[in-house]
Parts: structure tokens; sequence; C-alpha cells
């Protein structure tokens, strides 16, 4: 039987007849799904937090990526000479975020870069891997949670209009380990990001979250995978997309956005527990949003699985009780959007880039900086 | 001092095979200090009275005008007729997700006084304006009329009508699917805003039942899409013994 995990482990460049690249406009990559040429080495410039420490390594002291791997991450991987490397130390907690400013060198020669994340044993932190700029970038992003350990990974795509990113982020759980990860993606011509986990042992959990923004002439594909192969773990993931195009520019205009969500219990991972779901918040005309929940099966002593999508339009009746209220359209359209966003990015619990997050979805709705007038004495 | 003055009003919807006319000639003028109760049989055009006087875009005015103090209503936008003095506390209360009561109560009463309240004081006068409608301070925190009961979405609307402190107040069926003890309530905001003399009241209401609580000045009977009778408190009470049919068959026959 060909389960949903096999199905991501490629051989072969793709032809888009693949489940897994069906909906990427392939035409549009530059050719890194099929082969490097010549790649340079991205740009990050890493502010560590104190308790996190960073250094450079060759890749090819790294350890093998685990987990599943498509073709055009294997290629970037076998490209990358460096690798960034964080540790968090056995019992070291740290609050304030590590930041890694992944910036682009332009469109025309692709780039590369993988980062690697260890939080050892009991230790807990946060690291934001913030993408800025002009790129055409392939990324392997590996993240290991050791046992009790508790891990934030922010990903915040404010990539310009022209930008390519292919990324597949997989996170090993340990031992009742929590790893929690948000993606965000607002900017990007074509952006793709597979974040995957696996689990180790018993008791790790395992929270993936997303919020996009896609307006007119953007691709944000986002495609998770959970595999539960080890008893009494949880997952939990949760994306939650708008799309603005525009209805005057045709084809152009088309804000297409994509979420799979695949999650596999297999036959050994009793008491698992999991859910999932995906909404879409449609706000103009020459938008697409394909959603697409996965749950495959293979023990019935499961503690709890469910998943739900749902694609809506925006809701010209919330817009007029709150307008009916006084509150201008400009302030009630933002009002109604952050709220629907509200539930994922609270759920990230940095609240310095929950404000951030918010304040980039205001920009990407044209309504950064209007009067609210609920600014404090 | 305000006057509400609604002149040979004409509405339609769009509707399967074309518009659809729902209000054929309304006139009706509500001043300040005054309590007007409009009853009529369901599907009579009251809540499209409501509607498109609060500028839903739904609703199509085909003639008339609508004025508040000499300004014309129809002329402006949905929020600008809150700003103008205007509040309609709806059958149907739209519930928005991830707004908070307390975020939305405060962006409204900003926009209309047209400065942010005072943090302190706000917090306060919400406080104070909740307690007397018995609604449990919890209740600030939950999104705007996500999971209220029925009475919950009611008091809610009461609230926001004592906070925003219209000119007119139209109430469309808030006495509908209400307990007596959440309709006393109701009533005793209603009557705390109108007992300051400066606002109108429009009650729309299908039941008699409300204004044992709330004493109209004046009641309209609303049947097919215009008033065909008006009276004092008086009318009330013979519709409460002889309901609607009489007006119904004189107005079908017309
Ligand atoms: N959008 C609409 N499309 C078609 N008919 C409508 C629409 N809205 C209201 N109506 C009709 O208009 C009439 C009056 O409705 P409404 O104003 O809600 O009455 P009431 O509030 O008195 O019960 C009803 O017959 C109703 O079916
Ligand atoms: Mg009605």
């Amino acid at each position: 039987m060909t389960t949903i995990a096999d199905s991501q482990v490629e051989l072969a460049a793709p032809t888009g007849r693949e489940e897994a690249w069906r909906f990427t406009p392939l035409r549009q990559l530059r050719g890194i799904h099929e082969q490097l040429n010549d790649p340079s080495q991205i740009s990050i410039d890493v502010d560590a937090a104190s308790g996190v420490s960073f250094t450079w390594a060759d890749t090819a002291t790294q350890a093998p990526t685990s987990g599943p791997t498509d073709w055009a991450s294997s290629i970037a991987r076998a490209a990358t000479t460096r690798t960034a490397v964080v540790t968090i130390a056995r019992d070291v907690e740290v609050d304030s975020p590590t930041v890694l400013a992944v910036t682009g060198g332009g469109i025309e020669n692709p780039q590369v870069g993988h980062i690697v994340i260890n939080a050892e044993p009991f230790s807990k932190a946060t690291i934001v891997i913030d993408h800025g700029g002009s790129s055409t970038y392939s990324e392997n992003v590996d993240i290991n949670v050791g046992d009790g350990a508790q891990v934030t990974v922010l990903m915040v795509q404010t990539w310009s209009d022209d930008t390519v990113h292919l990324s597949r982020q997989h996170a090993v759980v340990g031992r009742d380990a929590t790893f929690r990860s948000f993606v965000a993606s607002f900017g990007g011509q074509v952006v793709r990001i597979v974040p995957t986990v696996e689990y180790t042992a018993p008791g790790g959990s395992a929270e993936l979250l997303g919020a996009f923004f896609a307006d007119a002439g953007q691709h944000l594909e986002h495609r998770s995978l959970v595999d539960h192969s080890v008893p009494h773990c949880r997952s939990n993931v949760m994306y939650k997309g708008a799309l603005k195009g525009d209805p005057e520019a045709g084809a152009a205009g088309v804000a297409h956005t994509v979420w799979v969500g695949d999650v596999i219990i297999r036959a050994a991972a009793i008491g698992t527990e999991t859910y999932e779901v995906n909404r879409n918040l449609v706000l103009t005309d020459a938008a697409r949003a394909d959603s697409v929940p996965n749950l495959e099966i293979e023990t019935g002593e499961i503690a709890g699985a469910g998943h739900a999508s749902a694609t809506g339009r925006f809701d010209d009746e919330q817009l007029f009780y709150l307008q009916s209220r006084g509150i201008p359209a400009d302030v009630a359209t933002r009002l109604v959007v952050r709220g629907f966003f509200a539930d994922v990015i609270n759920r990230l619990n940095v609240p310095d880039w929950q404000l951030r997050l918010a304040n980039i979805i205001d920009a990407e709705l044209g309504l950064e900086g209007i009067e609210e007038g609920s600014d404090d004495e | 001092m305000s006057v509400l003055e609604i002149r040979d009003l004409h509405v339609s919807v769009d509707a399967e095979g074309g518009a659809r006319e729902i209000l054929r000639g309304v006139d009706l003028t509500v001043k300040s200090g005054e309590t007007h109760a409009i009853m009529g049989p369901n599907g009579s055009g009251k809540s499209t009275l409501a509607y498109s006087i609060a500028g839903h875009p739904k609703y199509t005015i085909t003639s008339g005008t609508v004025t508040l103090d000499g300004e014309d209503v129809l002329a402006m936008t949905v929020d600008e007729r809150a700003r103008a003095g205007m509040f309609l506390a709806m059958q149907y209360p739209v519930e928005v997700p991830g707004v908070s009561v307390s975020n939305f109560l405060r962006t409204s009463v900003t926009a209309i006084r047209g400065e942010a309240p005072k943090l302190r004081t706000w917090v306060k006068e919400m406080k104070g304006a909740m307690d007397a409608l018995s609604m449990d301070p919890a209740f600030a925190e939950r999104n705007v009329n996500e999971g209220f009961s029925g009475g919950e979405k009611k008091r809610h609307e009461i609230l926001q009508m004592e906070l925003l402190q219209p000119k007119i107040a139209i109430l469309d069926e808030t006495d509908s699917g209400l307990d007596v003890d959440a309709l006393k309530v109701v009533s005793e905001g209603v009557n705390r805003v109108a007992a300051s003399g400066e606002v109108g009241v429009l009650l729309i209401t299908h039941y008699t039942r409300i204004l044992r609580y709330i004493r109209p000045d004046f009641v309209h009977v609303f049947v097919d899409g215009r008033i065909v009778a008006e009276g004092g408190a008086e009318l009330a009470d013979e519709l409460e013994a002889h309901g609607y049919d009489q007006y119904v068959k004189a107005a079908a026959s017309a």
C-alpha cells in the first residue's frame, strides 16, 4: 500500500502530474524543482538570544535529512555547502526569540540554504526565520526537538513580488516534547512550503499553524504532513488564509492558495489525538483556494481524529452590522479580517511577532495606520 | 430636539423574476421624547422599513425621502447614518468571529463620539451599562454575538443603544424570543433611554406583550408595506383583543 508519506519521497524531478505537485505552477519555478545550476548560498544574519548558540557548519558534516523529501529539497540539500546551526543546550530556557534573517540575493542565480535547529532535552526557545527580499530560493530546515523540549519555529515570508521559494521543514519530536510551527506567508510570486513532523517516542505534541494572505498573481502553497508512528502523541494543524485577487487583471490577477493537510496514523500509533482545520476568507473575485484535508488511519485505537475545511466569502452582513454602529467601512473590514485570523495568531504566543503579523495583514489589506481610536491614554 | 421624517417611502428587493416592491408608501414622523410602536403581521415589511432606514444594501429605495433634522439620510453611507444619530437594534444580530464585545463596543463608541474614550472611565462606563442589563462582565471578552443565546443577543443590542446614545432608535422585534425576565430587563433599558426625553424610539413588534412594559405614545398598524391605521396606546389594546385580521382583510380588498 502506498502511504501519504511514501508518496513524498521522490526519485526524479516532478513533471506536474504527481499528486504533490499538481497545484504548483512549475513553469514559474525557474527550474529549481528540476536542477540547480551553480547556485549560491543564501545570506542569513543571525541575532541569537542569550542562551542560544549559533555556528556555521559544513553541510556535509550534518546528519542526513530524515522524514519525507521531495526532489527539489534533495537537490537543494546536495548543493548546500554551509549550514546555519542553532543550538539550545540541555535545560536552557530562553524567552526572547532568536531571529534568522534570510535575505534574497536576486532572482537570476538560484540560492540554497540549510538551517538546523537543535533543541536539546528540556530546553525551551523560540526561533524566527524571517524571509525577505528578491530570490529564487530552495531551502531545507531540520528541527530536532529533544525529549521534554519546547520549541516554537516561526517562518515569515515577506518576500518581494518576484520571489520563488521552495521550502521543506521537518521536525523530529522527542518524548513528551512540544513543537509549534507557525508559517506566515505574505510575499513572493510562488511560495511552496512543506512542514512535516515525525515523533520518536510517546507523549510528543505538535502544533502546525499558519496564516497566509495572497493577492493578485501570487501562488502560496502549504502542505503539512504529520506522521504518527508511535503511540500517544498529539497533533493540531490550523491554517488560515485570505485571498484578494484583482478581478480586472485577467489570469494574472488571480490569487491562488493551496493547503493540503496530510495526517497519517500508523498501526502502532494507538492513542493518537489529531485535528486539522483550514479556513479561507475570499475577499474578492479572482481568487482560488484549494483546500485538501487528508487523514489516513491504520489503527482503530485512537483518542480522536478530525478535520475541517471551509472557504467562504467576506461576509457583507458583518460589514453592515459594524458600519451600522458608526464604524467606517475600512476600519470595519480590518476588524473582520483581524478577527478571522485572531484564533490562529493568538496561538503563536510570541507577542511582538503576533503584533507584527497583524500589522502585515493590515498592510496587505491596504489598511495600515488608519484611525482606529482604540489607542490607550 | 430631533425629528426623523419618512415620506412616501417605496422600497423593493431583488427577487426571482425581478424587483419586488415591499414598502408601498410609508409616511411617519418620529420626534425625540416620543415612543412609537409599529405593529403588524409577519411579512408585512417591518424589518424592510428598519433596514432601509439603516441603509442595508439589499434594499433599493425607489422613491420617497428620509430625513433626520432636515438632513438627507438616504444620501449617507451606513456608518454616516449611525454617526448622524440613527440606531437599529436588529432582529437578527450578526456574529463577528474573533472580535471581542469590548473591542467592538469601544471601536463603535469611538466612531460615534469622534474620539476614543479614556480607558479608565470607559471600563467603568461599560461595566455599569452591562450591570444595568444584568449582563455578566465575562460577556465583554466573548466574540460579538458568537454563541449568544437569543436573550443575550437582544441585551447586547440594548447595551449598544445605551452606550451610543442615538437621537432615533429603531428596535426591530427586540422582544421576540425573550422570556419574561429578559423582556423586563430589556424594557427597562429602553425606558431608561426614553426617559431622557432626548431619544425618539420606534418600536417594531409583532406582539403586544412588550407594550405592557413600554408604553407607546403612538401606535401604527403596518400591513402589506404601509401604515393602515394609527392611534394611541389604546390601539394596541384593541389589537391585543382582535388581532390583525380586520386590517389584513381591508388591505387585501383595497
Ligand atoms: N431579499 C429578499 N428577497 C425577496 N423577498 C424578501 C427579501 N427580504 C424580504 N423579503 C420579503 O419581504 C416581505 C417583508 O419582509 P420583512 O420586512 O422581513 O417583514 P416583517 O419584518 O414584517 O416580518 C416578506 O414577504 C419577505 O419574504
Ligand atoms: Mg421582521
